[in-house]
């Protein structure tokens, strides 16, 4: 089975049945069924041919959802990149991965068009909402194609994709500060996709808000789950204005809500909350980082009419372990247990498998586990390792967990230094690049530090060359013109010199 | 307190400059852009440009009150912090 094929049965099974909300307006599985036609059959009028990679670099939108399938349905592998990534990352994500297709916001034109400058694999850049009169500099950029009305459009040619081909390819912050890029096969993608949709009981009559990006593995698989199962989702562009995705979660009948510690928190900040009754509210799922048991707690006198599930992921594997809700009383923070056809075990540091109520580093293994990183070997060899039987690779997560007597899991920390705020990972390495080359930087030092609504604030030590003054402000900004916003400093601290190790090295343990 | 009409537009742009735009070249940002749209500012930059708000005018801007028709771009802040301070 292909990934985009669970879509396609749905298609078949109710073609009417509302597929997509977004903006106000409403599209049916035939609707998105025949834009995705549509695309696929122009991308492959422009040459795309199967394993060709088709990036996107969209907020979330109807061709952020069209955009998967059709690239799928040519043959193609799928590659979301998020919409705050800047000019040289876009560029560096282009080239690493020699995407053949670029779909990009006009909104996005700056950025975008700077990255194609100093890129050469992308042929073709379809521009989602240009104006007729835009001057697009770029020979390579074209208006993105209006979707027609009648059922026309065919591919040339059906790819022999099977499933062992990529279906998609979601770069991740790495620890050496180089994004990594996840390749995921039709097989690892449909089998996440069902696991998960399995054992959070998803219906066909569910109605799923995602405020999460589409180009994050967590909100995109929203969408593929909802499109297996053929349910709704409901797209809000960001969470933005926590208000009015409350007023639509109670119009549009939101029976899953989906979100990470950050949007619960503003969430539970608001004085009005219990303005916006969610009568329909069936499930509501966390991760990327873990609810504190006091958010857990307000959570659940909130949302009585709710389950909740604590979860834990990886982009490597897509999805870890899942807490089943009546266990929540019994074991708060836990994060449960392997999902449906997956096996999860802990090693030392040899290698060796431990038993129940042990500390060390998780292993997952299951056919959701990734094939590799692109174009990385050597990453790929440090967490792609030998499995139980010969020729099979297990996926070794970097992240060390400790079970109870009765085999459920409690994370304990991280191997490397990767920072989690608003869910997302951040490389302090990737931050440092960024901070060292900002004129009159002459040294940085980037750790996590605790923040009530981030989780984790992004804080950069800095000291500067002789005779040079700058503000925080200035340094904030000089980073969020150059990475994702998420990464860039919050906080930053002068400092007349940071603290050394023997060998020179910059000593980060004390930094806070 | 009276304030003139110029005013809000003035000192709101200037922040936005200040503190979400690189190089300062704002010259491209219409009083009616969206501020999402043209990912000037992000979703904790919205919390940030509602404290500035409130520090700067003096008073409180409620849940109810953030949502895109008063705060997603110039035009909509003027005319919300006017309303706001009409009322005050």
């Amino acid at each position: 089975m292909l990934l985009h094929q669970l879509f396609e049965a749905s298609v078949r099974r109710s073609p009417d049945k509302e597929a997509l909300v977004f903006d106000g307006a409403r599209f049916s599985y035939a609707d998105i069924e025949r834009r995705a036609n549509q695309l696929a059959a122009a991308l492959q009028q422009r040459g795309v041919q199967r394993g060709d990679r088709v990036a996107t670099f969209l907020d979330n939108s109807v061709e952020a959802v069209v955009g998967i399938y059709a690239a799928l349905k040519c043959g193609a592998v799928f590659m979301p990149i998020n919409p705050l990534t800047k000019r040289d990352k876009l560029a560096y994500l282009l080239n690493d991965s020699r995407a053949s297709v670029l779909i990009a916001h006009a909104a996005l034109k700056a950025e975008f068009e700077s990255a194609l400058g100093h890129n050469h694999s992308v042929h073709s850049c379809l521009v989602v909402g240009c104006r007729e009169d835009a001057v697009l500099v770029d020979k390579r950029c074209l208006p993105y194609p209006q979707p027609a009305a009648a059922h026309a459009a065919h591919l040339v040619a059906l790819p022999a994709t099977i499933d062992q081909d990529l279906a998609g390819i979601i770069y991740t912050s790495g620890s050496t500060g180089d994004a990594k890029g996840v390749m995921l096969t039709h097989l690892n993608m449909v089998s996440a996709a069902r696991s998960i949709s399995t054992y959070l009981e998803l219906q066909e009559d569910d109605r799923i808000v995602c405020v999460l990006p589409l180009a994050f593995d967590y909100g995109l698989y929203q969408v593929l789950m909802a499109f297996l199962v053929g349910a709704t989702v409901v797209l809000e562009r960001s969470f933005s204005f926590p208000v009015k995705v409350l007023e639509t979660m109670a119009r549009e009948r939101i029976t899953v809500f989906p979100g990470v510690p950050t949007v619960f928190s503003l969430l539970m900040n608001l004085k009005t909350l219990r303005d916006h009754p969610l009568l329909h509210l069936r499930k509501i799922t966390n991760t990327a980082a873990a609810l504190s048991e006091e958010h857990i707690r307000q959570l659940r006198g909130l949302f009585p009419q709710a389950q909740l599930y604590s979860m834990y992921g990886l982009t490597e594997c897509k999805r870890v372990t899942y807490l089943p809700p009546d266990q929540l009383d019994i074991r708060p923070t836990s994060v449960g247990r392997g999902m449906p056809n997956e096996e999860v075990w802990l090693v030392d540091e040899a290698g060796r498998r431990l038993p129940n109520g042990s500390t060390g580093e998780l292993v997952i293994r299951g056919s959701n586990v990734m094939r590799g990183y692109w174009d990385k070997p050597e990453q790929t060899a440090e967490r792609l390792k030998p499995g139980p039987i010969a020729g099979e690779m297990v996926l070794h997560s970097g992240d060390i967990f400790r079970t109870d007597a009765e085999g459920w899991l409690y994370f304990v920390a991280r191997k490397d230094d990767i920072i989690k705020s608003r869910g997302e990972k951040i490389s302090p390495r990737e931050v440092e690049n960024v901070l060292y080359g900002m004129p009159g930087v002459l040294e940085a030092a980037v750790v996590g530090v605790p923040d009530a609504v981030l989780g984790e604030a992004v804080k950069a030590f800095v000291t500067l060359k002789d005779g040079v003054e700058l503000s925080e402000r200035e340094v904030i900004k000089y980073c969020l013109s150059r990475l994702e916003n998420f990464m860039a400093p919050k906080f930053v601290s002068f400092v007349d010199e940071l603290p050394k190790t023997d060998t020179g090295k910059i000593k980060k343990t004390g930094l806070a | 307190m009276q304030v003139m009409q110029q005013d809000v537009k003035a000192r709101v742009r200037a922040y936005i400059v200040d503190n979400f735009i690189m190089g300062g070249s704002a010259d491209h940002l219409k009083d009616a852009d969206s501020f999402m749209e043209t990912h000037v500012v992000d979703s904790t930059g919205f919390l940030e440009l509602v404290t500035f708000i409130e520090e700067a005018y003096g008073f409180a801007v409620d849940d109810d009150e953030m949502v895109p028709e008063n705060l997603d771009s110039l035009d909509n802040i003027d005319a919300y912090v006017r309303r706001k301070l009409v009322a005050a």
